[in-house]
């Protein structure tokens, strides 16, 4: 077995044995990626003079056997819209291809606190915006499970580093989905935090009230152990909660005894994949046969989710993006005859499609006469939506559905149909307009990709979420599938 | 026709906190450029404003001693626009939940009294400075100003004259200085200040369509600028013209506004909320713990100088407008000088030297404590009015004691009857055409008299003793 594909418990007493060097382990994730980063293409940016030196130091630096952080010399990737001071942090545009942060996000200094070993930056769709990472400025990463398919997004190179074993962990962010639907087509397990418990200082924000950075890994327990590190309380992040964050590793205990599960109808409806509904099912089984009961129970404002996202998602983008106006990042054009034509041509030139497409949609939104009509009323059917999320989990203690209504699809199938690739992120996009955390883990293969099971929990009880998903995951095999690249 | 002129003034005003309203950046002027800057204030991707409380409390302090209600709930919004002195591409401002709104201050022109209402009271973050290269070839920014935090005062359409304008500038300005949110200062931004100006036919209820005068650079630029655009619209409208929504700025030095752009309907800023801030709450308590940093403000100052002290209106006004200058007064009514001596000194020569050398009061050597006792030394007689003028003028430019300049100086006021009389006596054995004029009914001549002992004496003589006798030693002739 490679190393990277061990556990982070199992590396963790390796390296404290001091049976293996962090050296070695960096090595092996370089090694790996050197052989298949070809076909998977997750790496916007390899940081390897540092991560070696870092790892010869902290190979040095150990001399006998002091504690260490669980994280202590573990490769990780992280999302290339997470701002890592001094290496360029590109959000897959070309506006920012020469953008280098000269600081750190807050939760990448929790990162380097627990002395990980940054490996490189991840591809993305450009500024999160997509569901299949085909929207990077750059190139398109593939999904390890089939190199033919995409392995989701927005990000699609959290998710596939990853599965294919170039690191053993990453950071994603998710607005609508785009940590959990990646996970589900890539056969890993990425949580999105309730909104407010990771901090967002330092992750470039596509739209500020729904972004969460979250942890993407191979099991429930190393996605505990990294969520650990990357949770609290930030002062400089005014939406950051001030809230005790619980210890997540006790809550993997294994029992769901009596827990009660919420299965929204509207998660198995129309629309979802048969395949995709049945491996659904399939997991409620396993829980219900670890004690767990399941109703069905009904979202009933969750079909207005879609409308509701593009509204504010894209409305919070047009402010967001409109510092990218070529005046201080990226490519600026050379008209130099009026400002606004300057403006224009940059960002026209700058910016992809999609990102172009939800600037405008966002600026139409807001606009004088429309406001009321659009952004108003999406707000209005966000706190609708987000008191379903309320009342069924007053009742009940998670809710489980599938992470996305199909398996990974085709490079090019949906590229050019933006509806359908929007309609794809229904089941995870009303999460985040209620702002309660869900988890994805893999629950079987249909067709040999990989489908993902939802888990929602209530509001900072990702201890549930955790708790419900571990005892899944440890009651079936389907995180021990590996892609074969 | 006649016309009635209607003015609306926005005003803005820095507050004075030592850090920025979103980051911990110095608010200090006069830095060099981009030199109190941050990832936070020049917008760099993935950084967040975190709410300064103190500004949010100059805030609701202003708007209290401007009369206004307190939202219970306020929020942040961004507006938006594209311009290179934004780093963001939107301001973080307020929208529809101002912190302050339904507030008033009352002014007084040619003794009339006079309510103008403030529809509202905003904080935001101040954008950054451009200076644009005299070929028009480049554009510089500074960023330091960007993230001061400002409040923006909007007054109701209230004010009818120039004159009115400038009467509740000087109150505005008074005001808040009193309550030490800002230093008000026109010369270094921390008060600027556009003017909506239209006109109506008397009578009619409906707002004639109106400019925008900006580059007002002093409220006696405001007077002017209003001045001016109030005649310029009457022509316009008398000769069957219509005036054009329009934006016009103040040439000062061609005493006229001449126009910028034409507005094409409104610009639209599409204002949401900003979703990096929370909405925050201002309960009774933090209300009532604001409310009592709140000093006395100059209206119930003037009121008390005038019903405790006995100063005029007009007294009271002019030495309750600044705070500074108030403070001064009240400094030196604790070292004993006279009311009204000390206020019509503070009114007079101080003012008059401040003026000239455009300064203020905090700026020169004088103290309260020098200028009541100098007061002292001429209620007793130890100097004459006229040999204060000279003390003074010491006092204020250099400072010191004026009994010790006084005594230095060898200025202190002859009283002596017999060394008085003797100078007379010398004076009259040499001036007898002076003496013969007098007696002959020139009464004039006295004065030429008067005026010789007092060259001799050097301006000491005490000039009462000398009119004495004077009078006295020329009958004996």
């Amino acid at each position: 077995m490679s190393l990277l594909e061990q556990s982070v418990q199992a590396l963790h007493k390796q390296l404290r044995e001091k049976e293996i060097t962090v050296s070695e382990l960096v090595d092996a994730s370089y090694k790996r990626i050197g052989e298949v980063e070809d076909k998977v293409k997750a790496f916007i940016s390899l940081d390897e003079e540092n991560a070696r030196n870092y790892a010869k130091q902290l190979d040095e630096a150990l001399v006998g056997k002091e504690e260490k952080g669980l994280l202590y010399g573990l490769p990780i990737g992280i999302k290339d819209n997470i701002i890592t001071k001094g290496l360029k942090t590109t959000c897959a545009s070309k506006l920012l291809g020469n953008f280098e942060p000269v600081h750190d996000a807050t939760v990448m200094g929790k990162i380097r606190s627990s002395e990980a070993v940054m490996i490189g930056k991840l591809n993305m769709d450009e500024f999160a915006m997509g569901s299949s990472t085909e929207n990077s400025g750059f190139f398109r990463t593939r999904n390890p499970w089939d190199i033919d398919y995409v392995p989701g997004g927005s990000s699609g190179g959290s998710a596939a580093s990853v599965a294919a074993g170039e690191v053993l962990f990453s950071l994603g962010s998710d607005t609508g989905g785009s940590i959990r639907q990646p996970a589900s087509y890539c056969g890993v397990v990425g949580l999105k935090p309730t909104y407010g418990r990771v901090s967002r200082f330092g992750l470039v924000a596509f739209a500020s009230s729904l972004d969460q950075i979250g942890p993407i890994t191979r099991s429930v327990e190393d996605n505990a152990y990294l969520m650990q590190v990357i949770s609290g309380y930030d002062n400089m992040d005014s939406t950051s909660a001030n809230v005790d964050v619980p210890d997540y590793l006790s809550s993997l205990t294994g029992d769901v005894t009596g827990l009660k599960i919420a299965v929204p109808k509207e998660y198995l409806a129309e629309g979802v994949n048969e395949d995709v509904k049945n491996k659904t099912l399939e997991a409620l089984k396993v829980l219900e046969g670890l004690g767990a009961t399941w109703e069905e129970v009904s979202l009933p404002h969750s079909k207005y989710a879609v409308a509701t996202y593009y509204l504010l998602a894209s409305s919070e983008a047009s402010a967001n993006l409109a510092r990218f106006d070529g005046v201080r990042y990226g490519v600026r054009s050379d008209n130099d005859t009026n400002l606004i034509e300057m403006y224009k041509e940059s960002r026209s030139a700058g910016f992809g499609d999609e990102v172009k497409r939800r600037i405008m949609l966002g600026t139409f939104a807001l606009s004088s006469g429309y406001y009321d009509a659009y952004y108003k009323k999406a707000q209005q059917v966000r706190t609708l939506i987000k008191k379903d999320f309320d009342d069924v989990l007053a009742d009940f203690d998670v809710i489980i559905g599938p992470t996305a209504p199909t398996t990974a699809f085709k490079i090019g199938e949906k590229v050019d149909d933006p509806l359908t690739m929007y309609a794809n992120d229904i089941l995870t996009i009303p999460v985040n307009l209620a702002g309660v955390p869900a988890i994805s883990v893999p629950c079987g293969l249909s067709n040999g990709l990989p489908v993902g099971l939802q888990i929602i929990g209530k509001h900072f009880d990702e201890s549930t979420v955790y708790r419900v998903a571990h005892s899944f995951e440890q009651s079936t095999d389907h995180h021990k599938a590996k892609p074969q690249l | 026709m006649n016309f009635e002129t209607v003015v609306g003034l926005e005003v803005h005003v820095e507050l004075k906190t030592k850090t920025k309203i979103f980051c911990g950046c110095s608010t200090e002027f006069g830095a060099p450029p981009n030199s109190h800057t941050c990832p936070i204030c020049l917008g760099h991707p993935g950084v967040l404003p975190v709410l300064n409380k103190q500004a949010v409390e100059y805030g609701m302090k202003a708007a209290m001693a401007l009369n206004c209600e307190i939202a219970p709930i306020t929020k942040f919004d961004r507006k938006n626009y594209f311009y290179p002195d934004s780093p963001k591409a939107y301001q973080i401002s307020q929208f529809d939940k101002p912190i302050g709104e339904h507030g008033w201050i009352d002014i007084e022109v040619n003794g009339e009294k006079k309510r103008i209402g403030i529809t509202r009271i905003h904080l935001e973050e101040d954008a950054g400075k451009l200076t644009h290269s005299e070929y028009g070839d480049y554009s510089l920014v500074d960023f330091n100003r960007v993230g001061t935090p400002l409040i923006e005062i909007v007054s109701e359409p209230d004010i009818r004259t120039p004159e009115e304008a400038y009467a509740y500038l000087e109150k505005l300005k008074a005001i808040l200085q009193y309550t030490e949110v800002s230093d008000c200062k026109m010369e270094e931004g921390s008060l600027r200040c556009d003017a909506n100006i239209s006109l109506r036919p008397v009578g009619q209820e409906e707002f004639g369509t109106k400019t925008e005068i900006k580059n007002l650079n002093s409220f006696a630029h405001v007077r002017s600028g209003l001045a001016y655009e109030e005649v310029r619209q009457a022509e316009v409208l008398t000769d069957g013209g219509e005036i054009q929504q329009e934006t016009r700025r103040w040439d000062d030095a061609n005493k006229k506004t001449i126009l910028m752009r034409v507005k094409e309907g409104s610009d639209d800023y599409r204002y949401f909320p900003d979703p990096d801030l929370v909405d925050f709450h201002i309960d009774e308590d933090w209300k009532e713990r604001v409310r009592a940093t709140i000093p006395e403000l100059p209206d119930a100052r003037k009121a008390r100088y005038e019903s405790e002290l006995g100063l005029s209106s007009y007294d009271a006004e002019v030495i309750t407008q600044s705070k500074a200058m108030a403070e001064f007064f009240e400094t030196g009514l604790s070292y004993d000088a006279p009311a009204k001596q000390l206020a019509n000194w503070l009114m007079g020569e101080v003012n008059a030297y401040l003026k000239t050398a455009d300064k203020e009061i905090g700026d020169v050597p004088l103290t309260p404590e020098a200028l009541a006792k100098m007061i002292g030394l001429i209620e007793k007689g130890t100097i004459s009015s006229k040999i204060a003028k000279q003390v003074f003028k010491d006092l204020i430019e250099k400072g010191g004691d004026p009994e010790k300049i006084v005594k230095d100086k060898g200025l202190v006021q002859i009283s002596d009857e017999g060394e008085i009389r003797t100078m007379i006596i010398g004076i009259l054995d040499q001036n007898q055409p002076s003496i013969d004029d007098y007696k002959a009914g020139k009464e004039k001549a006295i004065g030429f008299l008067v005026g010789q002992v007092m060259k001799a004496s050097r301006g000491k003589a005490n000039p009462q003793l000398v009119n004495k006798i004077l009078l006295e030693e020329i009958k004996t002739r």
